[in-house]
């Protein structure tokens, strides 16, 4: 072990010189959760509020229940502020120059239209520079249009009638409650804040890479010479192995908690129960560099390997969602992507997010270990083949 | 040979269809210099490699310090020192921090390793660049600091695979003095070369190799009477010069004498041997010679004379 020992410290003092490796385990990861997590932070917060203007040039009823069913609400809930602009030139102004975000503009004639039957819209002038505030305000009227459009079903399933009564139906369909209403698919106590899911996210896909730097080099030493030379000291052959395995884990829990740290106090992430934490993370690393050992026993050169391992870790990466949620995605990826140790691992923290104890990862801990055990598994059955100088 | 520090006994060592090594046998005594010399490709790196207990032989044996050697010998490793042929260093890593590293891992502890290491970078002629990172050093530094490595533990026996590859001449030549100081004292030496002149300067005796296989070994002078050619001395000089050659023609190493163009001109065994005897031999003779000049065959020669081509076809 004296030897594995010397073998790490050696091989962790050239990482601490190599900037690239400082930069790929701690600088890119930060920087990137801090870009995901603070442009999404305030919308996952609810904290945001959008600008939108609304030029009527109806002035109908349904002009009005836009405003008061679908506008309203949302300003009360503090999510949106609506002004009122007289002329679409003006409306049209507001959202060019970044004003607002997106301006609601109801034509002339779309109460009557809807009151026909008739071909009836309320557009969307979206600022090019607010994608997500205009597409917020898409879904606004979108959701408007499908309840006119249920109006319209409701309408027409009572058969032919005079206006009047075409009119009575109309106000009472649209009064009504929704019958069915579309609540929160995950439970709030497994909802990860976007702060947190980024940073969680990003720091166990740059994980993948960072462990490489351990378990890798031994074709580096291989090609450079120096692990021949090893060889020829009085040393047993695995203290090598064991060494740079030792590396990958040392390298992978240093980079992981001080991401963990790092995100926590100056991002705002919130990871949970420390030692819950500390579960998911020496689970993690020992999952990713199991995988990344299998990488490097499969590839002939270190450059292969590097590419290998890149692919390996942005597949598993995409596939556990650290990027974006695959859970909703359902079916096949969903199933999938219980097979990578990013969405347990993720899992794990959902469930710390909920105020659980440390007990609640133990679970996704076992399912990221089994990972580990069968890529570990399969890599020690061709591990001699890295101990050949 | 009892306090032999390397025996080898009929190494054989095949990578597929190719019979890299097949029956090397030789030992090295104490303060011995071996040379390997060979072209490239004649099996004097597997051979060093079986050597060092990096690879295992197909059949044979090795012993180091009394020893077996095996890929997991423990006590045989820790009795030699290794300089491979490419460099094997760490870049980023300080001739200091390279050589710490590789003295922990030989079992010096950590106060000895300290003071080892200063010693070693002394002898490499790097004490003012220790600290600096090896990436830094030029070619020749780099070499020396690669040969250094194998010194750390004061092994038995150092084995140098062609260490001047690819060094400039200044450099080599103090590679070569180190190899010669070492020897000196004591340490037991195979040096692999396919440079004659290294050869015939540091070894002792020399092992001829090709298509791996140990065509002749011997000393120097040895190998060149496998050839048997004589050397030829041109004595230039005034006086009476027939009766110089006359004179020389009664020595015992001497073949032949004559004088042609102002010069005794005498074919003799072994010119450096007898070189002074000649002199004397011509000085009483009332020759007073100005210039010498001295022909002999050499391993280029004994190399051709064995395997039919060139030392570096």
């Amino acid at each position: 072990m004296h030897t594995a020992l010397l073998i790490a410290g050696k091989d962790l003092r050239q990482r601490i010189r190599d900037r690239s490796a400082i930069l790929l385990a701690f600088v890119v990861p930060f920087v990137l959760a801090a870009i995901f997590g603070l442009t999404l932070h305030d919308v996952g917060n609810g904290t945001v509020t959008f600008s939108f203007a609304l030029v009527d040039q109806d002035h109908g009823p349904a002009a009005r229940a836009f405003v008061a069913n679908v506008l309203a609400p949302v300003e009360k809930q503090g999510l949106a502020h609506v002004r009122t602009e007289p002329t679409l030139a003006q409306g049209r102004k507001d959202a060019d120059s970044g004003k607002v975000a997106a301006t609601f503009v109801i034509p002339a004639g779309f109460s009557a239209a809807v009151a026909s039957g008739g071909p009836a819209e309320v557009r969307v002038l979206g600022n090019v520079d607010e994608g997500i505030g205009s597409l917020v305000a898409h879904s606004l009227a979108q959701s408007y249009a499908g309840g006119v459009d249920g109006v319209r079903v409701a309408v027409a399933a009572t058969g032919p009638q005079n206006p009047a009564d075409a009119r009575r139906l109309a106000a009472l369909a649209g009064a009504a409650p929704r019958a069915v209403t579309i609540a929160d698919v995950s439970t709030t106590r497994k909802e990860l804040d976007p702060g947190t899911f980024y940073a969680a996210g990003m720091a166990v896909f740059f994980l993948f890479f960072t462990v490489q730097f351990g378990v890798v080099s031994i074709l580096d030493e291989r090609r450079d010479g120096t692990l021949a030379r090893m060889f020829a000291a009085p040393i047993p052959r695995s203290a090598v192995l064991v060494g740079k395995l030792l590396t990958s884990v040392v390298l992978g829990i240093v980079s992981m908690t001080v991401l963990a740290f790092a995100t926590h106090f100056v991002l705002g992430a919130h990871w949970g129960s420390p030692l819950g934490v500390a579960i998911l993370i020496v689970c993690g690393v020992l999952a990713a560099t199991a995988v990344m050992a299998l990488v490097a026993t499969l590839a002939k050169t270190p450059e292969q390997a590097g590419a290998w391992g890149s692919m390996v870790a942005l597949v598993l990466a995409m596939l556990g969602g650290s990027f974006f949620s695959v859970a909703q995605a359902g079916g096949v990826i969903a199933a999938l992507s219980l097979l990578t140790p990013h969405a347990w691992f993720l899992r794990g923290l959902g469930d710390l997010a909920g105020g659980a104890g440390a007990g609640a990862v133990l679970g996704p801990a076992a399912a990221i270990l089994a990972f580990a055990v069968v890529t570990g598994g399969i890599a020690l059955t061709r591990m001699g083949r890295l101990i050949e100088p | 040979m009892n306090d032999s520090v390397l025996s080898c006994t009929g190494l054989r060592k095949r990578f597929g269809d190719v019979q890299a090594v097949n029956g090397i046998s030789f030992r090295i005594a104490a303060g011995e210099t071996y040379g390997l010399l060979g072209p490239n490709g004649a099996g004097k790196t597997t051979t060093i490699s079986i050597v060092c207990g990096l690879l295992e032989p197909d059949a044979g044996a090795v012993e180091v310090a009394g020893a077996p050697m095996t890929t997991r010998s423990v006590a045989a490793k820790a009795a030699i020192g290794y300089v491979p042929q490419d460099l094997a260093i760490y870049p980023d890593l300080t001739a200091a921090e390279n050589l710490r590293f590789f003295a922990r891992l030989y079992g010096i502890p950590s106060a000895q390793a300290r003071e080892r290491v200063a010693e070693v970078l002394e002898v490499v002629g790097l004490a003012d660049r220790g600290d600096d990172q090896a990436q830094t050093y030029s070619g020749g530094m780099k070499r020396r600091l690669n040969i250094g490595i194998g010194l750390l533990h004061r092994p038995r026996l150092l084995v140098l695979d062609e260490p001047t590859v690819g060094v400039d001449p200044q450099s080599r030549n103090a590679i070569l003095e180190s190899v010669e100081r070492l020897a000196g004292e004591g340490m037991a030496v195979l040096y692999t070369t396919h440079y004659m002149e290294e050869a015939e300067r540091l070894c002792d005796r020399i092992g001829i190799v090709d298509l791996g296989e140990l065509e002749a070994e011997g000393t120097r002078a040895e190998l060149v009477a496998l050839v048997g050619h004589h050397d030829r001395v041109l004595l230039q000089g005034v006086g009476d010069l027939d009766a110089g050659a006359h004179a020389c023609a009664e020595l015992e190493a001497v073949r032949a004498a004559s004088v042609r163009d102002g010069a005794i001109e005498l074919i003799v065994d072994n010119a450096r041997e007898v070189l002074v005897e000649l002199l004397q031999t011509a000085a009483a003779a009332g020759v007073a010679v100005g210039g010498v000049e001295m022909d002999e065959p050499d391993l280029e020669a004994v190399f051709l004379h064995l395997t039919g081509k060139a030392l570096r076809d």
